[in-house]
């Protein structure tokens, strides 16, 4: 079974020497030098990479070999992006440096969760703690004093000299009180015996956390101005309760209770009828409202089919390049083959999710890692379609690629818990209780 | 739930198909049509950024070359190395407000064939690009002698070659094209709207696309067409000396100059500058037809190919009224001394006539054109082609193509050309034109001094010259403006712009 980890050695080699690549093509790009730093810089990343490897091997020699190296390749191109990007933006020099020390803020995490979290199992007795966490995190930013509001969103919080995104945080925290509700709440939901509009719903009481999990939302809305991180939190929530009743009645419900929401919305606030009207019709205003997505996308046919080549294109010229629309800066400078290897990258992280989710026999356990997978999935969806202008825009970071320490670390402790549940589900046959599996454990600790 | 997380995947998938598709759409399908989008300004910086070759003076010295940048979008930027010397001609290549001059006209020269892959490619290999430089005939030395001598005085100054080539353009007030050609949109869009706000015009190429009555500088042309027609010779007949001439059909005279005496052979109107005797010499002996057919010998009604853009012509009015079936009556001392007298018939605007002899009413013309008459006499009555390109040379150095100087038209004989010479050079000897002696060179000049309008003292002050070591060659012609200015008055050609075209011909007999 320590072929695993040996793959993934290889895969994180090959993720590794890619990213050096694109950092020596960047320079070349701009400089036509190749950079001095290169050999520190690949060591640097090399080391990082080696570092959450080798933790693996020691706490989660099972998980899935797969996830850490694409990982990497996402959070490498996106840094030699970022460094590409801070030579070209105003006061953006120290953006490398941050990315860099939140890369390894992000795998400190990854490792400890590694560490302290021997079993995912023992997340599922904190389910009211994650729950007032998850709703703690997202209304913090409200809270005077301490909120911040940045182009023109409140989902800042800062603390002392810290600034973070608590919203990044509340999501994994929601995801765990949903995988631990639902698994316990799965079957009494199944059963729907109330009628309402023709629909079949189970009791009011069983649907309060739906209901809840809409007001939340509509309320990071209208209070943070996040639109990206309430559809996200919106959709998990009706996509989990669908994946643990099986019953199509909460999708409908919920794609009832969206677009009423968002009707209301966009009748009531400007700002979401403005993202709508933008998302529409760019080219009414391409060098006003519609400036960004116009750009975005007169970036991505600049790159065309190869691309322009790393530090050739002029991705710059679309504002927060650098978080947002990074995307569009991929596919200027490696064009369609790169933003789709991008696609691609993220098929392959959320598959590999649903396959552990599959493979994991205890309900906790799959629906958190259909969670945390969906997660990662509909988020980098959210963001490459508004970039792409196939939904309206929201700003949310595109996983390991945007600039962005919250956003980072947050995504690290998500693909932490996957690979726990990976390793978990390939370990054992589910014996049922924790004695059982610490025995198992044992056994397995002295086979190897 | 296996089987809902499986859909799930499947559902996700789909989405991710629906990305797919559309990165399809913009990246390869659409992508053309994104890019020649008119809103991406892409193209237009990619093309404002690609490598253009220089425009130099005939010495070499660099007048417009591109310099690369280090940050930006900007590869490039266009410099002018000499600022307002030489923007009367280079005019300028800016982002946003378009061009002008020789960064306009020759654009497609200067860029080269290249396209965008090749550039890229040949920088690669080290070459260098496909750009053409463009070496102009122009002189640095006249250029600043022409700025030095007209000072901050609206006008203009034209210098050329009698067979053609262009050696000074200069016009005040001008322009710094460098802040128009910046990259940094406020800087140029500031410079832009300070230059706009002028009320004196300065992004005008007043030497080229400005006309101005040209005054008693059109005399040359009027006595050209008595001299083509035979109707008249240097010498001979006499006109009587008067103080004013009052043409058919009208009651308003036409005084001479400060309502002076004057008269004599037209050797002497023309020293002496009659108005009054070159009113009576086009309405009793030239006539329209030939008045109008010499002018436009001349080039007058047509646009000098001198390559540069939106040039204008300049004017010669050719309807002096309906014929009224008579002939004009010669005076009768005038009448006394012609053996074979050709009439001319009478028309009921002849009054027009007898002020477009002498450069007033209609008349209209650049201070180009007014040069080219000075370098068709001087060139034996040929009209040059006025030519400003030397050679054009690609990035390896070798020739591309060379200069076009050549005749233009003919607007006289080579016999009244010499007569016009000796004439001219007795303007300066001793007529109007005695402030542009200059010790070692034969100078012929006419000077002119053109009422702007009836009863308004303000007028503009022209000189047109030519010079040379002989008078059978002239290797230079000059023509000077400067433009009526209500704090100076009246400003006469003699004296306001005469000395202007001394200090042409000054600086170029020193460089020569």
């Amino acid at each position: 079974m320590r072929s695993r980890r040996n793959q993934e050695l290889v895969f994180l080699a090959f993720a590794g020497a890619v990213t050096a690549g694109a950092y020596a093509l960047a320079s070349l790009g701009r400089n036509a030098t190749i950079p001095a730093d290169l050999l520190p810089f690949f060591g640097f990343v090399m080391a990082l990479l080696l570092g959450a490897h080798l933790m693996l091997r020691r706490t989660a020699p099972q998980a899935d070999p797969t996830i850490l190296p694409v990982v990497a390749l996402l959070n490498g191109l996106g840094y030699v992006f970022i460094v590409r990007l801070a030579n070209d933006i105003d006061d953006a020099t120290a953006l490398p440096g941050q990315q860099a020390t939140w890369t390894a803020v992000g795998i400190a995490a990854f490792t400890a969760v590694l560490l302290f979290i021997p079993r995912v199992r023992l997340l599922d007795r904190y389910r009211y703690l994650a729950a007032i966490a998850g709703i703690g995190l997202l209304i913090l930013p409200l809270v005077p004093g301490i909120g911040r509001t940045f182009n023109g969103a409140r989902i800042w919080v800062r603390i002392g000299p810290i600034s973070f995104q608590p919203g990044e945080f509340a999501k994994i925290a929601l995801a765990i009180f949903l995988a631990s509700y639902l698994a316990e709440k799965r079957e009494i939901l199944q059963q729907a015996r109330w009628k309402l509009l023709g629909l079949n719903l189970p009791e009011p009481k069983h649907l309060a956390p739906v209901v809840a999990a809409w007001g939340i939302s509509l309320m990071v809305m209208v209070f943070e101005r996040d639109l990206g991180s309430s559809l996200l939190i919106f959709l998990l929530v009706i996509v989990m309760l669908w994946v643990a009743t099986s019953r199509i009645s909460y999708l409908l419900a919920g794609v009832a209770m969206f677009l009423a929401g968002g009707w209301a919305a966009s009748t009531q606030f400007a700002h979401v009828q403005d993202r709508i009207d933008i998302w529409l019709r760019p080219f009414d205003d391409p060098d006003g409202v519609g400036f960004q997505p116009v750009e975005a996308s007169f970036a991505l046919a600049n790159g065309g089919l190869i691309g322009t080549g790393p530090g050739r294109g002029e991705p710059f010229r679309i504002p927060e390049v650098e978080t947002d629309f990074i995307f569009a800066a991929i596919g200027e400078e490696l064009g369609l083959l790169g933003s789709v290897g991008i696609l691609v990258a993220f098929l392959i992280l959320v598959t590999s999710g649903f396959r552990i989710a599959i493979g994991t026999r205890d309900d906790f356990g799959k629906l958190l890692a259909t969670s945390l997978a969906a997660l990662l999935g509909i988020q980098a969806f959210i963001i490459i379609g508004g970039v792409i202008r196939i939904v309206p825009l929201t700003g949310i970071t595109l996983p390991f690629v945007s600039y962005g320490g919250s956003s980072l670390v947050s995504n690290y402790i998500i693909v932490a818990l996957l690979l726990r549940i990976s390793h978990d589900g390939a370990m054992r046959p589910d014996l049922g209780d924790d004695e059982a599996n610490d025995e198992f454990d044992a056994a397995a600790a002295v086979a190897s | 739930m296996n089987r809902q997380i499986t859909r799930l995947g499947a559902g996700l998938m789909v989405c991710y198909l629906v990305l797919f598709v559309q990165l399809n759409n913009i990246q390869f399908f659409g992508a053309e049509e994104l890019q020649t989008h008119p809103s991406n300004s892409r193209p237009l910086v990619a093309d404002f950024g690609a490598p253009r070759g220089e425009i130099r003076a005939a010495d070499g010295t660099v007048l417009a070359r591109s310099v690369e940048l280090e940050d930006g979008v900007f590869e490039r930027q266009r410099e002018y190395p000499t600022g307002e010397l030489f923007a009367e001609v280079t005019g300028f290549f800016s982002f946003g407000s378009g061009s002008d001059g020789l960064e306009a006209e020759l654009d497609d020269v200067l860029r080269g064939e290249g396209t965008q892959l090749s550039d890229a490619l040949l920088e690669v290999l080290g070459g260098g690009s496909n750009v053409n430089n463009v070496d102009t005939t122009l002189s640095v030395a006249l250029q600043e002698a022409a700025r030095e001598a007209l000072g901050e005085r609206r006008g203009s100054v034209v210098v050329l070659e009698p067979t053609g080539n262009v050696l000074s353009l200069w016009s005040w007030p001008t322009y710094d094209p460098n802040p128009l050609a910046s990259v940094n949109s406020s800087t140029a869009r500031a410079a832009r709207s300070e230059l706009l706000a002028n009320p004196d015009n300065p992004l005008l190429p007043r030497t080229t696309r400005e006309v101005f009555f040209p005054g008693s500088t059109f005399k040359v042309v009027t006595a050209a067409a008595a001299l083509e027609a035979e109707v008249a010779e240097l010498d001979t007949p006499v006109f009587a000396s008067v103080t004013d001439y009052t043409p058919p059909l009208t009651n308003n005279p036409i005084g001479n100059f400060s309502g002076s005496t004057c008269g004599g052979p037209l050797v002497e109107l023309l020293a002496r500058s009659c108005n009054a005797g070159f009113a009576q010499l086009a309405v009793e002996l030239v006539g329209a037809e030939q008045l109008v057919d010499t002018a436009e010998d001349f080039g007058f009604g047509d646009t000098p190919p001198i390559g540069l853009p939106d040039v204008v012509a300049s004017v010669m009015p050719d309807d002096f009224g309906d014929p009224l079936g008579v002939d004009v009556d010669i005076a009768p001392d005038l009448l006394a001394q012609l053996e074979d007298p050709t009439p001319v018939r009478l028309t009921d605007d002849i009054p027009s006539l007898a002020q477009s002899a002498i450069g007033q009413f209609d008349v209209r013309a650049t201070p180009l054109q007014m040069a080219l008459v000075a370098a068709a006499i001087a060139n034996d009555g040929q009209v040059p082609t006025p030519n400003l390109i030397t050679r054009l040379v690609d990035s390896e150095g070798a020739i591309t193509q060379s200069g076009r100087a050549g005749p233009w038209r003919r607007a006289t004989s080579p016999e009244t050309a010499a007569e016009l010479r000796r004439a001219m050079v007795g303007v300066v000897e001793a007529g109007t034109g005695t402030s542009l002696q200059t010790p070692g060179l034969v100078v012929g000049a006419k000077t002119g001094t053109a009422q702007i309008a009836a009863g308004v003292d303000e007028t503009h002050a022209w000189v047109i010259a030519f010079a040379g070591e002989t008078i059978d060659a002239p290797e230079i012609a000059v023509a000077v403006i400067i433009e009526q200015d209500a704090t100076q008055g009246e400003q006469t050609g003699g004296r306001v712009a005469g000395p202007v075209a001394q200090q042409v011909l000054e600086t170029w007999m020193r460089e020569r």
